[in-house]
């Protein structure tokens, strides 16, 4: 068994921080090697995934660390084949949580999250984008730690929203977390799924957003502002929490609290330059990161090796 | 092959210098879809709609209706599954000029089946009011803004971005409901659109060499679809002929020459490349041209098949095929 449980007294923070640590460092490697990366999507939602995988989802452990299986073709009547990422969370119960990635961009980002918490094998990060991989640069519901189909923006929380129902109307104890970009709340769709959620009362989920500020055009704001969030979502009937995106108790005390009928969303404030601070010198075009240079990507090697001389 | 970079970027600039009237539509999608150049010149004219098409396609029926021409920019998929009824009723149905640049069709994206545009033409194609164009190479992406521009109505084009072949001369200018032609030949006639016609031009040159005459007609405008020159080619071929389109078979090109010939009871054969009623997966280019039998050997594939001959022809002869690097400058992400 390799996902550690929570005894009381543990110090699951200090796991969780190796966690956040190690997902920047996967990913940046990533990204030094690859010459591309979604790598300041990992400086913003490190903690929130560690928080998530160490202390708030409740999800069965996993024998060993998964191999990434080969794609086994698209879902349909005559393929029996097919499968979801889902595997590397461990066998679905009535009891245990469930977990959808909405901005399927940061696959990347929960894949070197799956490494660290023990769930995906080390060498599953090498299927990154190959011909034939399960391992999409976009994730998709064969890829490692999704279920659904999310790239195409807005359409994660719906679907969470639809699980979250049926586990209602099933009776089941467990609960549907949803991580979530702000940049995506820009599409209809969310606000459509946040009045249903409300409606049908589905205190059985919660939404962690990741507010870094940041989309693919630029500053959130400049490309299309959604500002007062907390006040929208607040009106939409969401019971909303503004955290410090990277203070693991902040993160995860709304998770504790017991349920109202709202349904939960944390608005976790985060920086996307968070622990690589050479990330700002490319501020405001952070979305992807693609070395302009040779010289540029060696200064990034030299990061990374400064990163694992201090691990 | 000549190869060129971020044609559209500098072409579309140039082109809008003295249209003000024309305005582009981003949904966060700024430089993947080679709008950045336009911004940063005309940044008046540019309108940032964030990751909301639903609206943005809307919002252009009400910019058309006041004389403006919007031309929206994102990924073909998010175009029109997006955004379907609201290009139905609010562009299509009051026939608005509306010009709508779909980037990375079909196979052309590793962002997996979120991201691939493989029923746009089949979708599109069943609007009432609505113009479909395709572009090849470099020549295409260059005159297709002529050509949409001159449409009353709205228009959906299937765009190329990023490193591009010029398979045709400059002067050769993609013009409305004429297909090229690439070769002649009466064995049989072979209808290529978009990227399928570069890489059948590989497979052609060895056929040909085999002694096989081969029509070979690259088909840019999709809808409306009447050609004479096309049927034509059909009619007078001896074998049948073959389509090659990267898109479903259901509703594209295929389906396209199958109404026309079964309304023309042309009693030829008709063989449909492109893909079989499937999703697909995120993958390189050549490796999902290759899995979903859409590359030069399918092609020769589908040749012999029809011709009932074997023709023994090896990979190692075919020209090589351009390929953009996953990181090629020309494009801002990998996608």
């Amino acid at each position: 068994m390799t996902q550690e449980t929570h005894h009381d007294g543990e110090r699951w923070q200090r796991r969780a921080q190796q966690v956040a640590r190690g997902i920047r460092q996967r990913v940046l490697a990533h990204t030094v090697n690859n010459n591309g990366g979604y790598l300041s999507q990992a400086c913003s939602a490190a903690e929130i995934l560690a928080a998530l995988y160490t202390k708030i989802m409740n999800l069965a452990p996993v024998d060993k660390p998964l191999v990434p299986p080969p794609f086994a073709g698209v879902p349909g009547p005559d393929n029996p084949n097919s499968f979801t990422g889902a595997i590397f969370h461990g066998p679905k119960a009535s009891q245990r949580d469930r977990f959808i990635l909405s901005p399927a961009q940061y696959a990347l980002v929960v894949y070197a999250a799956l490494i660290e918490v023990g769930r995906m094998d080390e060498q599953g990060l090498d299927h990154f984008n190959q011909d034939g991989s399960t391992v999409e640069m976009i994730g998709a519901e064969h890829s490692p730690g999704m279920e659904v189909m999310t790239g195409s923006l807005g359409q994660g929380l719906s679907q969470a929203a639809g699980i979250a129902m049926a586990r209602k109307l099933r009776g089941e104890t467990g609960r549907v977390w949803v991580f979530v970009s702000d940049g995506e709340l820009q599409s209809g769709q969310n606000w459509e799924a946040l009045q249903a959620m409300a409606h049908h009362r589905l205190d059985n989920m919660g939404i962690y957003v990741d507010v870094n500020k940041q989309q693919c055009d630029g500053p959130v704001c400049s490309v299309m502002n959604m500002e007062p969030l907390h006040e929208r979502l607040a009106s939409f009937g969401a019971r909303v929490f503004v955290v410090d995106g990277h203070d693991l108790d902040a993160l995860a005390a709304p998770a504790e609290l017991e349920p109202d009928g709202r349904p939960l969303v944390v608005l976790a404030d985060t920086d996307p330059c968070r622990g690589l601070p050479i990330l700002q010198t490319r501020i405001p075009k952070l979305h992807y990161v693609r070395f302009v240079s040779g010289e540029e990507r060696e200064r990034y090697r030299q990061v990374l090796a400064d990163f694992s001389a201090e691990a | 092959m000549e190869i060129l970079t971020r044609v559209h970027a500098k072409n579309l600039v140039q082109w809008a210098k003295d249209k003000p009237e024309v305005l582009v539509l981003s949904a966060d999608l700024t430089s993947s879809t080679e709008i950045d150049l336009f911004r940063d010149t005309y940044p008046e004219r540019f309108l940032s709609m964030g990751i909301a098409e639903q609206n943005m396609l809307s919002f252009a029926g009400g910019l058309a209706r006041e004389d403006f021409f919007p031309f929206i920019h994102t990924f073909a998929v998010f175009i029109y599954r997006r955004a379907y009824d609201q290009i139905a009723m609010s562009v299509a149905y009051p026939n608005l000029p509306v010009r709508m640049f779909g980037f990375l069709p079909g196979i052309m994206t590793p962002g997996g089946a979120t991201h691939q545009a493989i029923e746009d033409i089949a979708v599109m194609r069943a609007l009432p009011n609505m113009t479909i164009l395709e572009c090849g190479d470099a020549t295409d992406v260059e005159s297709v803004l002529d050509v949409a521009h001159a449409v009353n109505g709205p228009v959906y084009v299937r765009i190329l971005r990023g490193e591009i072949p010029r398979l045709f001369h400059p002067s050769e200018k993609m013009v409305l409901g004429q297909a090229r032609k690439v070769s002649t030949g009466r064995d049989l006639t072979l209808l290529t659109s978009g990227i399928c016609t570069e890489e059948a031009m590989r497979a052609v040159q060895v056929l040909q060499g085999r002694g096989l005459a081969i029509e070979h007609l690259h088909i840019t405008t999709l809808k409306p679809f009447d050609d004479p020159a096309v049927m034509e080619s059909i009619a007078q071929s001896r074998y049948g002929v073959i389509t090659m389109e990267n898109h479903s078979i259901i509703g594209g090109l295929g389906t396209i020459i199958a109404e026309k010939m079964a309304e023309q009871g042309l009693g030829k054969k008709l063989v449909r490349i492109g893909l079989r009623d499937t999703f697909v997966h995120g993958a390189s280019k050549a490796y999902l041209m290759k899995e979903y039998g859409l590359d030069a050997m399918a092609l020769i594939a589908e040749v012999e098949r029809l011709t009932g001959e074997t023709l023994g022809i090896a990979e190692s002869e075919l020209a090589e095929a351009h390929l953009t690097a996953v990181h090629s400058l020309a494009k801002a992400e990998a996608l």
